[in-house]
């Protein structure tokens, strides 16, 4: 199969890392991946800042770059709900964007629900020999409900010790910009997520979504906890092989 | 003067001191807990059930709501026939002026209240001790508040923020000012505390000629008024005294009797976590000799009309104040009611409240931004108030207003960003030329980033960099 990918801005620019382990990951598997290099940002901070029109501009360049797409793999959860949650909100019925979005909206999947749902696969053959904790975000579990899939994916990786994140289904507290906007409450919340993650004994944690990652990688950091973040993907395209080389 | 929310700072000022109070994080957070967990016990138990009652609830409130003035004129029309008397306050003023008019005509100078939201909100016993009657809170957690001349920071528990050994203190010194004073031995045992209550209001009860309530919801078909709660001292309210004036938003109706069903099911479950609510009081209109003789309802607009003209705000209006929003919410969890500056706290006052009374001052402003998103609230909300949606929305009004100048630039300077390919690049490039160099503290909002986390190293090559890097070499 040929899968776009749309790698979000916040991959692209500071996490490409992940973006990488998508390619390998796909291509392992035996799909071809392209990349539309117009694609740029989902448009969700000026969304959820209350910037609509910016917002549905972004929206509009988003459609028209993937419009012709089999199938949109997008390593966020947050970004992949922007898009099947908010651009039908975004756009006037009988509109372009609507069309666009009526046709296109389907064919966009998180990572996680694209390998389970549209490959069928939960085993993708990693190798990842650490103890790690998963952390459903928020747009993984309400808005898109991913349910156990991550999970799933996360089960069938030699070598890897999935461990049980205690209030894992609590905001870390990121939301884009309450995280300044509120940096009070924000890093609270965000202390507090830590604190959850460093009790498992975990090595690594893990999620679906970078910006989430960045907020309690922050403070894991800050704290000095010795614990580190990986996007799931990093941790599904690796193998034994690759995991030597590192 | 009672206490009033006037005057309190904005929601991110009141909140940082909110997160620095030690002892009402821990009362918080043992409270919210206790009642999440008692919530998702009973709300699992009944299985799809649950959805399909969450369904029901809300469409039964947004039919009435579509057809409110229909449902209100038949409201007034069956009160009427039971023997009531129907006031309209289109505001706070006047409905306090009706109230206040109504209980002078009695000669009393002095009420009994049932807890009310709606008399919260036109902060009626202000409006009544300015006119020389004394308005006594009969509700446990409110008489709490009202001894303490705090402030309600729950809708359900308004003294949530309290401990028991606050409380015990708040009852020695204070008690004996409003009544018969609290005996000198009280411990902070809670059955201590409630006997110590249960004695000072029992006088009150006895004694009081006038009452004042609010009611969970009226039935237009039949003119019924329900109240719900768990102490039995609404109820004393409701049928000792000769007079009684209930406030009601015109939110409240539901159209018939039976429509009550999907409601005494959603809203125990959601609020109490209770299966059934224990004491649910129903009146219509006056009976003889049975009860109060004398019957008002004011029905209360004070901007409500103005947010049934909203098509996205308007499902706020569904909210039958069971507070499982507030007891999921991670942001009202670490910084508690107070902070929201208005009697309706936590995701349902962060959309309400600037609703009811506009976004004109800062404090109204900032409530649509006192949220993460995270959409637990409308994950659990009874009758499906997308509340993520209506903060967004709320959040558009507010970047369309005046001001917020660096923020706009802020915005544009991104969407120009992100408007081409090639500048996002660009940006990217220098970004990774400038690695190394990124200071550890950021100046000006970003601060409040660095402040307490890391930030990420920024890599030496962007993603899109790396792509077409690899597409040419091949």
């Amino acid at each position: 199969m040929r899968i776009a990918l749309f790698i979000t801005c916040v991959n692209d620019t500071l996490f490409p890392d992940t973006g990488r382990a998508v390619v390998r990951l796909l291509e392992r598997l035996g799909h071809e991946v392209v990349f539309p290099t117009d694609q740029t940002c989902c448009g969700q901070m000026h969304y959820n800042t209350g910037y609509r029109r910016p917002a549905a501009r972004l929206a509009v360049r988003f459609a028209r770059t993937f419009e012709n797409a089999d199938a949109v793999v997008v390593p966020s959860a947050s970004c992949a709900a922007m898009i099947r949650d908010n651009y039908p909100r975004l756009s006037r019925s009988g509109s372009r964007l609507a069309r666009r979005m009526d046709s296109l909206a389907p064919r966009v999947y998180d990572l996680t629900e694209f390998l389970v749902d549209v490959l069928e696969v939960t085993d993708v053959g990693a190798y990842y020999p650490h103890k790690v904790v998963y952390h459903p975000t928020c747009h993984g579990l309400r808005f898109l409900g991913l349910g156990d899939r991550p999970y799933r994916l996360l089960r069938a990786v030699r070598g890897l010790e999935l461990l049980e994140l205690p209030e894992a289904t609590e905001c870390c507290g990121f939301g884009g910009t309450f995280s300044v906007k509120n940096g009070d409450v924000s890093s609270a919340m965000g202390f507090d997520k830590a604190r959850h993650v460093v009790e498992t004994g975990a090595e690594v944690l893990c999620a679906v979504d970078n910006s989430c990652l960045m907020h309690i990688g922050g403070t894991l950091s800050r704290q000095r906890s010795g614990l580190r973040t990986a996007h799931i993907a990093e941790i599904l395209a690796s193998t034994e092989k690759e995991y030597a080389r590192t | 003067m009672s206490a009033t929310f006037l005057g309190m700072p904005p929601f991110p000022e009141a909140a940082k001191r909110a997160v620095e109070d030690s002892r009402t994080r821990h009362n918080l957070h043992k409270a919210t807990h206790t009642i999440r967990a008692k919530r998702t016990r009973v709300v699992d138990e009944l299985g799809d059930d649950w959805q399909r009652l969450r369904a029901e609830g809300e469409r039964i409130k947004t039919h009435t709501l579509r057809h409110l003035d229909h449902y209100l004129e038949r409201l007034e029309e069956s009160v009427q026939r039971a023997g009531g008397t129907v006031h309209w306050a289109s505001d706070a003023a006047e409905a306090n002026a009706i109230i206040t008019r109504l209980i002078r005509r009695t000669g009393e100078t002095e009420v009994v209240k049932v807890k009310s939201m709606a008399t919260q909100e036109i902060e009626l016993n202000n409006a009544l001790e300015a006119a020389g009657i004394t308005a006594y809170e009969t509700d446990l957690a409110e008489l709490i508040v009202q001894l303490g001349e705090d402030l309600p920071s729950h809708i359900l528990v308004p003294a949530i923020h309290l401990g028991r050994a606050q409380i015990r203190e708040i009852f020695l010194q204070r008690m004996g000012e409003w009544g018969r004073p609290a005996p000198p031995d009280l411990t902070d045992d809670p059955h201590a505390l409630a006997e110590a209550s249960r004695v000072h209001l029992r006088e009150l009860f006895l004694r009081s000629k006038v009452a004042v309530s609010g009611a969970n919801f009226a039935v237009a078909d039949s003119g019924t008024l329900l109240v719900l709660e768990s102490e039995g001292n609404g109820r004393m309210c409701l049928t000792l005294p000769e007079t009684l004036i209930s406030v009601v938003g015109i939110e409240k109706i539901v159209p018939t009797w039976s429509d009550l069903e999907v409601f005494m099911q959603l809203l125990p479950r959601s609020s109490t976590g209770e299966r059934m609510n224990p004491y649910t009081s129903t009146w219509t209109g006056v009976t003889p000799g049975d009860g109060p003789q004398d019957f008002h309802l004011v029905l209360l607009d004070n901007g409500r009309t103005d947010v049934l003209a909203d098509t996205v705000g308007r499902q706020a209006l569904r909210c039958i104040r069971c507070s499982a929003c507030l007891n999921i919410c991670p942001v009202y969890e670490r910084v508690g009611g107070h902070a929201y500056g208005s009697v309706y706290p936590g995701p349902i006052g962060a959309i309400l409240t600037p609703q009811l009374q506009g976004m004109a001052s800062k404090v109204d402003e900032a409530l649509p931004y006192a949220s993460s998103l995270c959409g637990a609230c409308y994950e659990v909300c009874p009758v499906a108030i997308d509340i993520p949606e209506v903060l967004v929305h709320l959040r558009e009004k507010v970047a369309e207003s005046k001001g917020h100048v660096s923020e706009k630039a802020l915005m544009a300077g991104a969407e120009a960003v992100f408007g081409s390919a090639t500048a996002l690049d660009a940006v990217q490039r220098a970004a990774g030329l400038a690695r190394g160099v990124v200071p550890r503290h950021l100046p000006g909002p970003a601060g409040k980033w660095t402040d307490t986390r890391d930030l990420p190293d920024v890599p030496a090559r962007s993603f899109r960099q790396w792509w077409n890097e690899r597409e040419d070499g091949r």
